[in-house]
């Protein structure tokens, strides 16, 4: 392979590459074979224990799964209505901030700034805590669906207005010179093209969600995925004196990268074809800005 | 904001608790990042297999998973934290943090290798530098400079995310100030808002000065 690093490996270098493969492979095994013995003297490879999740022929495996299958419904309506609700409230923030005047834009942008700096598992605390003590009662779904909109939106907000900076200045003046107000101009013009450009970090935003609905463990009453496991690990400790933690964790863990990797190769797949469609239309030198990278690094963090 | 000004102490030992239980993840992160950034670039394939797949896991798993399975997963195989000041969730927590966020300083910094453009090493190896010479003089000081903002808000949102450590198990950081004081009979708005204004006072001024350090260095290109 060839990179900023190296040239075209010539044969020395192939044959280094072979060794230190050699090395790593029997490296690796040696870590591997490691793993299952220290796995095999705590008494972690048996049946019993990988069972309920992952053997279809053990007895409680549907039972499991119907239970986790429930939690799991629950975890993807909370992470849909939040990626709903965000998008409708993130693009009005961001509809603020620009076309607000100067006077009152500090306002937006400081909402914005605060929202931005708490970390999510608090704001869903603050909305499960402090709403109730205002006399606002939900249910537990809407506490989770509040908090992680509360944040989440400020984020897409910044997204938005991202995409909208990134379109060439001509496609505002031409709107304007044919007289199209200020908000025509958005909302005909600009944001239609925008959210194109945004598709692919909007999708690792909703990866970002996805994982976050995961908080909704510390509101009490509230059965997502990972409390539903928790209470599953309760269940066979308890009552079959089974202890599985680690087993259950590793199936939770394994639904949630098998969304969120879909998730990221289909953020991938529409940047590949939006930069491709797109390129005619842009301004040749117009390279989407850093924060709409698709899974990169500026967009989706947390 | 009663809670803020009555109990301050407690806020400040919270505050210290976040920064002491961020600075042990962060060390780790960056150490541990950075190793699987070196494995992600390595002409190795192995070595880049486990980078990759580490990258993957950890990018794609809720960081509360993680932490389930560090702290309570691993103990089943024999894996048993020592506890810090009688805290047995301290070490699984940092350990745990610090797994998660080395997949995201990983990408940072792979990221900024590879913003490099290819034709600055290929000039560097065209006058004679060796390796090393085009590593450390060429690659590494402009890699360097685009890392740090990624990185930055990498550590930003590390610093967040150790609100849901202190969630998940009693480390005597920001977070669990908050059930102190309501089991000492605050409300929830009192002590939750001032757990809220203290994580503000780390992440903004955070953020700010990520802003100014990124000014300062930025490549022109």
């Amino acid at each position: 392979m060839s990179s900023v690093l190296y040239d075209a490996p010539g044969p020395r270098a192939r044959r280094n590459t072979l060794i230190g493969t050699v090395i790593a492979v029997v490296l690796l095994a040696g870590l591997v074979v490691l793993a299952v013995i220290q796995l095999g003297e705590n008494g972690q490879l048996d049946g019993e224990k990988w069972g309920p999740a992952f053997n279809p022929a053990n007895q409680y495996f549907v039972a499991t799964w119907s239970a986790l299958g429930d939690g799991l419904v629950n975890t993807v309506v909370a992470a849909a209505l939040t990626l709903v609700l965000a998008l409708a409230i993130g693009t009005a923030l961001a509809v603020a901030r620009i076309t607000s005047s100067r006077a009152y834009r500090w306002l937006v942008v400081s909402a914005i700034e605060l929202f931005r700096g708490l970390p999510v598992v608090i704001t869903i605390f603050l909305a499960a805590r402090v709403l109730p003590e205002f006399g606002i009662s939900l249910p537990p779904l809407w506490y989770l669906v509040i908090g992680l909109t509360a944040y989440n939106c400020v984020i897409i907000a910044e997204i938005v207005r991202a995409g909208v900076n990134a379109l060439p200045r001509g496609q505002s003046e031409a709107a304007y010179a044919v007289g199209l107000t200020r908000f025509q101009v958005l909302r005909i013009i600009l944001l239609p093209q925008a959210f194109r450009i945004m598709l692919p970090a909007l999708i690792s935003q909703l990866v970002v969600i996805v994982k976050d609905t995961s908080l909704g463990f510390v509101i009490f009453g509230f059965s997502e995925f990972v409390r539903t496991a928790n209470t599953v690990i309760q269940f066979f400790g308890g009552q079959e004196g089974i202890n599985l933690p680690l087993q259950m964790y590793i199936a939770v863990a394994l639904v949630f990268i098998l969304i969120n990797y879909a998730l990221s190769k289909l953020a991938e797949y529409v940047q590949r074809r939006t930069s491709r469609a797109g390129r005619a239309a842009r301004n040749k030198d117009a390279a989407p800005p850093a924060e709409l990278a698709p899974v990169g690094v500026g967009g989706a963090v947390t | 904001m009663d809670a803020l000004i009555a109990e301050f102490p407690r806020f400040v030992s919270g505050f210290l608790g976040t920064l002491r239980l961020c600075l042990f993840a962060a060390i780790g992160a960056l150490v541990l990042g950075t190793l699987l950034a070196a494995f992600r670039v390595s002409p190795v394939p192995p070595l880049r297999w486990v980078g990759t797949s580490w990258v993957t896991v950890f990018r794609n798993s809720p960081l509360v998973v993680v932490l389930f399975l560090f702290a309570f997963g691993l103990p089943q195989v024999g894996v048993v934290f020592p506890t810090f000041g009688g805290n047995s969730f301290f070490w699984p927590g940092v350990a745990g943090l610090a797994a998660y966020t080395a997949a995201f300083v990983c990408e940072a910094v792979r990221s900024g290798i590879n913003s490099v453009p290819a034709g600055q090493a290929e000039a560097a190896r065209a006058v004679g530098l060796t390796f090393q010479q085009t590593l450390g003089s060429v690659v590494l000081p402009q890699a360097l400079r685009t890392v740090v903002p990624p990185l930055g808000s990498v550590m930003i949102a590390m610093i967040k995310n150790s609100a849901i450590v202190g969630a998940f198990g009693v480390t005597g950081e920001l977070f669990s100030v908050d059930g102190a004081l309501t089991a000492a009979g605050y409300s929830a708005l009192s002590s939750l808002g001032g757990v809220a204004l203290a994580y503000l006072a780390i992440t903004i001024p955070a953020g700010i000065g990520l802003g100014v350090l990124e000014r300062k260095i930025e490549v022109k290109r």
